[in-house]
């Protein structure tokens, strides 16, 4: 049941996220970084592979790479190909390297879905995030749900066997329960749901401002959290992280889950984080900025943290503690009976010297880091 | 001493009484416009936010008069609250005149009157000074009628200034000359002098504030204080001219300071008389009065480690407050800390407030309590101040509470809703007297306790702040009193629980319940909070908890944010308090202080 990856692993190789900010249009409820034109493309693509060039030195050697966005599928299968063969030949990406790429239904294809299997891709995540052509509307995505089911078969027919969806509940007026049930019947490898989230600077954070939006109440969106672990466990998925469902292991986002395991990665293209186990650091949001910088020879880097030893540990406690691999038993410096007693409310599993949270203890990933993190916590536990 | 005016400025609060000290300091030269900053005299930020004056601060001002003689006027300032209305008194008694400051805009209020009163009482000269005439609002004839009305003075004589734009105040410093009466007293005769203040100086110990009324003093002199025939040897006499400015003497009509090694404030009593060992004077001054603590609280570290921190803090305080009393006290749910008397609640709040600025201690104080006196059953009185040592109830034969008389001055019109007020807060024993045309005074026999809570702040909101309130203790008298427990989670928070008559339990414990309730944050799990008298519930809310504390996704871009929410967490949850399995924060505790919602 653990996400631990059970291949051989390399200490000092990393992750790879490339950042492509264009969009054909802003969904409502995104606040990733993107910009909804093509016309900086290539200038783009150009930095993108001399922004690698700066870090040959500190960061040559990658296990996972993650095309995210904004939407990459955006870019043509020639763009696509060239950025990957580009990074192939400066840096050494493992053989069994895990390639994902962030793909909307309306631009696959089924001749996309094949021309991207050449650059190497082996992982597609597909932003369905609905069934519903109503709530489709709503989120103001461009596709049908009969397009988010057709682009899963066109990705199965190039031979993609390790592909995810990602889908949204908590919309409003939304049978969920029948939208998870139809993605479970294509049976992909991974599953991401992620309840809507109104974040500031979106246009339905302004909407709910204006009181034309209301979020789910608090207990119905954990009851749909609850409803969703047990109808995916159902169907045989493993609950691994917060948002993220795999069916059999292996089928666990790799890149993804360096984030969560503290690992380090690269991030290269406008707004991207990149951690190297001890420092972070991350590019400027704005994508001329980002080019001009590239191409005077400077870093795009907006900010950057060292992290201290105490900073470090509560990350990790953070991050461990979104996944049901949980976090290291000498990271957490609460008492036995604190940990008793979360365990007695069913909140966390103590074994083999690590402390994990249960489904429901998942619910309150954000609170559990308080109460694990100290003794002072040690009697704050339920 | 002909040279000599002692006076003070007393006046209704933002009438202007810290600008027209500042000109006038200024206008004595005393200090560069450069240097100036304004509101010289209330040096503390606490005084300068809340505008109000705290310690009294006193200077020496040099004067030639138009006749070309060379005074010295002696601005000797008040603290301005009820609070302090004895160290008011002392001031008042050092002076022989004040200045009585009117808004020409606003007119005479409520607390113009109420200084009125404690100038004639003192029987000093009163000047009327008429401020802010440069306002746009301001009518000039109409103050003027209120003055011959309302405060019956003679009007013609008002001065017209504007302490801000600079207007008026060389007639201000002649009328000083002109119309205050020299002092008088007999330079011969054996020392007395009247202590007014008295302030801590970090390297030369406590320096005393004083007027001389008869005889004179010097360095070397050794000096003793009629309250306690405690002596010292004096090492420095001057005045204040905004720094200290050494002096060869005090002599009879003058006020300055004196430098004795005294190790603390509390070793002075603002109202003792000073004499000389060597030939003390018959009689002491009248009117000396040892403080009074009305208010007692709890105060707490909120990290038990820093109960060292604390000690050292209170003693430092204590260097410059002697107002305030302490000793040792140890609560179940708290720790160690010190059970506090105070003058009152603004006192309290006072130093609350200085704790935390000036000392950088993270404190809890617990709810404020009376001291309450018992007569039990075996024949003993046990008398208590902190509702954890209330007794055995069935031992108790008769209960007592500490009374107050109270004094309310307002318009006629706020009549009816302060009669209301008083008596829901269990007045008895109304007398009224009608001091001018239009004005009420309305006194009370009231339970201390009923005005700790938030007399004073209802009282401003229905008298729409024209009413001016002042208590003096009348005795302890018998109650039907009942204390009342505080659990949360089932679990008993000694430092919540409070003496109630047993009329208003209910109500002030669902109040209590509910307060906690906005104050305590949401939890994992369900908190009930109840408020109990022996084993009955009274009063209960409950707070649920919350369902979800996730968000949805965390990648590489989200985690240094993430992270920088859990560390603000980590600090929000360094000032709470953990009772039981609760998190109880800092200011829960002091909730039922606050103001009912209006």
């Amino acid at each position: 049941m653990q996400s631990s990856n059970p291949k051989k692993t390399d200490a000092r190789a990393s992750g790879l996220y490339i950042h492509v900010p264009f969009c054909a249009s802003k969904c409502p409820y995104c606040d990733f970084f993107s910009i909804a034109s093509a016309d900086m493309i290539a200038a783009w693509c150009a930095s993108v592979c001399r922004e690698l060039d700066l870090y040959r030195e500190r960061f040559e050697r990658f296990e996972t790479v993650y095309f995210g966005g904004g939407t990459p599928s955006l870019l043509s299968a020639q763009q696509l190909g060239s950025l990957m063969e580009h990074v192939r030949t400066r840096v050494r990406i493992a053989t069994d390297a895990e390639c994902t790429i962030e793909v909307n239904p309306d631009d696959l294809s089924s001749e996309k879905a094949r021309a991207l299997r050449d650059p190497g891709f082996n992982r597609l995540s597909i932003g369905v995030q609905s069934f519903d052509d109503l709530l489709l509307k709503f989120l103001q995505r461009r596709h049908t749900a009969r397009q988010a089911r057709d682009a899963f078969e066109h990705a199965a027919a190039a031979g993609f066997e390790n592909i995810s969806l990602d889908l949204m509940y908590g919309l409003p007026e939304q049978d969920w329960q029948a939208e998870l049930a139809q993605a479970i019947s294509l049976q992909p490898g991974h599953v991401s749901c992620y309840q809507l989230t109104i974040k500031p600077g979106t246009a339905f954070f302004s909407m709910q401002q204006e009181g034309r939006l209301q979020a789910a109440s608090e207990e119905t969106l954990a009851q749909l959290f609850l409803l969703t672990d047990s109808l995916l466990a159902e169907a045989g998925y493993d609950h691994y992280e917060v948002s993220n469902y795999a069916r059999e292991p292996g089928c666990e986002a790799r890149h993804n889950s360096r984030y969560w395991q503290h690992r380090p990665y690269l991030g290269l293209g406008p707004a991207a984080h990149s951690f190297d186990g001890e420092k972070r650091w991350w590019n400027i949001d704005s994508v001329p900025d980002y080019c001009s910088l590239i191409s005077s020879g400077s870093l795009p880097v907006a900010g950057s943290e060292i992290l201290t030893p105490d900073q470090l540990r509560l990350e990790r406690l953070m991050l461990g503690l979104r996944t049901s691999r949980g976090v290291a038993r000498e990271d957490v410096g609460a008492g036995g009976s604190t940990l008793a007693q979360l365990e007695r409310e069913g909140l966390i599993t103590l074994h083999s010297g690590r402390i994990a949270p249960t489904p429901r203890g998942m619910l309150f990933a954000d609170r559990l880091p308080l109460l694990l993190e100290d003794g002072v916590a040690d009697n704050s536990a339920v | 001493m002909h040279h000599i005016r002692n006076f003070s400025i007393i006046a209704h609060i933002d009438h202007g009484k810290s600008t027209l000290a500042d000109r006038l300091i200024q206008h004595a030269g005393l200090i560069s416009a450069r240097d100036f900053h304004d509101q010289l005299l209330d040096s503390m930020d606490i005084e300068q936010e809340r505008g109000i004056t705290i310690k009294s601060q006193t200077v020496a001002l040099p004067y030639t008069g138009t006749d070309g003689q060379q005074y010295v006027l002696n601005l000797i300032d008040t603290p301005g609250h009820v609070d302090f209305s004895y160290e008011v008194s002392r001031a008042l008694a050092s002076c022989e005149g004040v200045l009585l400051l009117v808004d020409a805009a606003q007119g005479v209020e409520a607390q113009t009157l109420a200084n009125l009163y404690a100038a004639m009482d003192h029987n000093l000269e009163i000047i009327p000074v008429i401020n802010k005439i440069d306002l746009p609002a301001a009518d000039i004839e109409r103050v003027k009628e209120e003055i011959e009305i309302e405060l019956g003075l003679d009007s013609s004589g008002a001065l017209l200034c504007s302490a801000k734009a600079g207007i008026g105040i060389d007639e201000v410093f002649e009328a000083v000359v002109k119309r205050l009466p020299a002092p008088k007293g007999d330079p011969a005769a054996p020392l007395s002098a009247l202590i007014f203040d008295a302030n801590y100086d970090q390297f030369r110990g406590t320096v005393v504030s004083c007027r001389v009324f008869n005889g004179s003093l010097k360095a070397g002199d050794t000096i003793r204080f009629m309250s306690n025939g405690a002596c010292y040897r004096v090492e420095e006499v001057g005045v204040y001219r905004i720094k200290l400015e050494k002096r060869a003497s005090l002599s009879a009509g003058e006020v300055g300071y004196i430098i004795a090694g005294i190790k603390t404030v509390s070793d002075t009593r603002v109202g003792d008389t000073i004499t000389l060992d060597s030939n003390p004077a018959a009689e002491p001054l009248s009117g000396f009065k040892e403080p009074k603590s009305m208010v007692f609280s709890s105060v707490y570290p909120i990290a038990a480690d820093d109960y060292p921190d604390l000690v050292e803090a209170l003693e430092k305080y204590k260097l410059n407050d002697a107002a305030l009393n302490y000793q040792k006290d140890s609560s179940a749910a708290l720790g160690q800390g010190f059970r506090c008397g105070f003058l009152g609640l603004l006192h309290l709040e006072i130093v609350q407030e200085r704790m935390e600025r000036e000392y950088d201690q993270a404190i809890i104080m617990t709810a404020p309590s009376v001291q309450y006196k018992f007569l039990l059953k075996n024949g003993t009185e046990l008398t208590i101040e902190n509702p954890q040592y209330y007794p055995d109830p069935t031992a108790i034969d008769t209960a007592f509470e500490p009374y107050v008389r109270i004094s309310i001055i307002i318009p006629e019109r706020y009549m009816g809703a302060v009669m209301k007020l008083c008596t829901e807060r269990r007045g008895s024993n109304s007398r009224f007297t009608y001091p001018s045309t239009g004005r009420i005074e309305v006194n009370f026999d009231m339970p201390l306790a009923e005005i700790i809570y938030d007399f004073y702040d209802r009282l401003k909101t229905i008298t729409q702040g024209y009413g001016s309130f002042d208590y003096e203790y009348l005795d302890h008298r018998p109650g039907d009193l009942v204390k009342v427990d505080m659990m949360v989670n089932h679990e008993k928070v000694d430092a919540l629980s409070f003496i109630s008559h047993r009329d208003n339990a209910r109500a002030r414990g669902l109040q209590y319940c509910e307060r906690l309730k906005e104050e305590i944050p949401r939890q994992m799990f369900k908190i009930i909070i109840q408020g109990a008298i022996g084993g009955s519930i009274i009063a209960r809310s409950t707070i649920n908890p919350f369902r979800k504390d996730v968000t949805a996704k965390c990648y590489g871009g989200d985690i240094t944010r993430k992270r920088k929410l859990l560390e603000k967490q980590k600090k929000g949850k360094e000032r709470m308090k953990m009772v039981g399995n609760v998190q109880i924060p800092q200011k829960a505790f002091v909730a039922i202080l606050k103001s009912e919602k209006d």
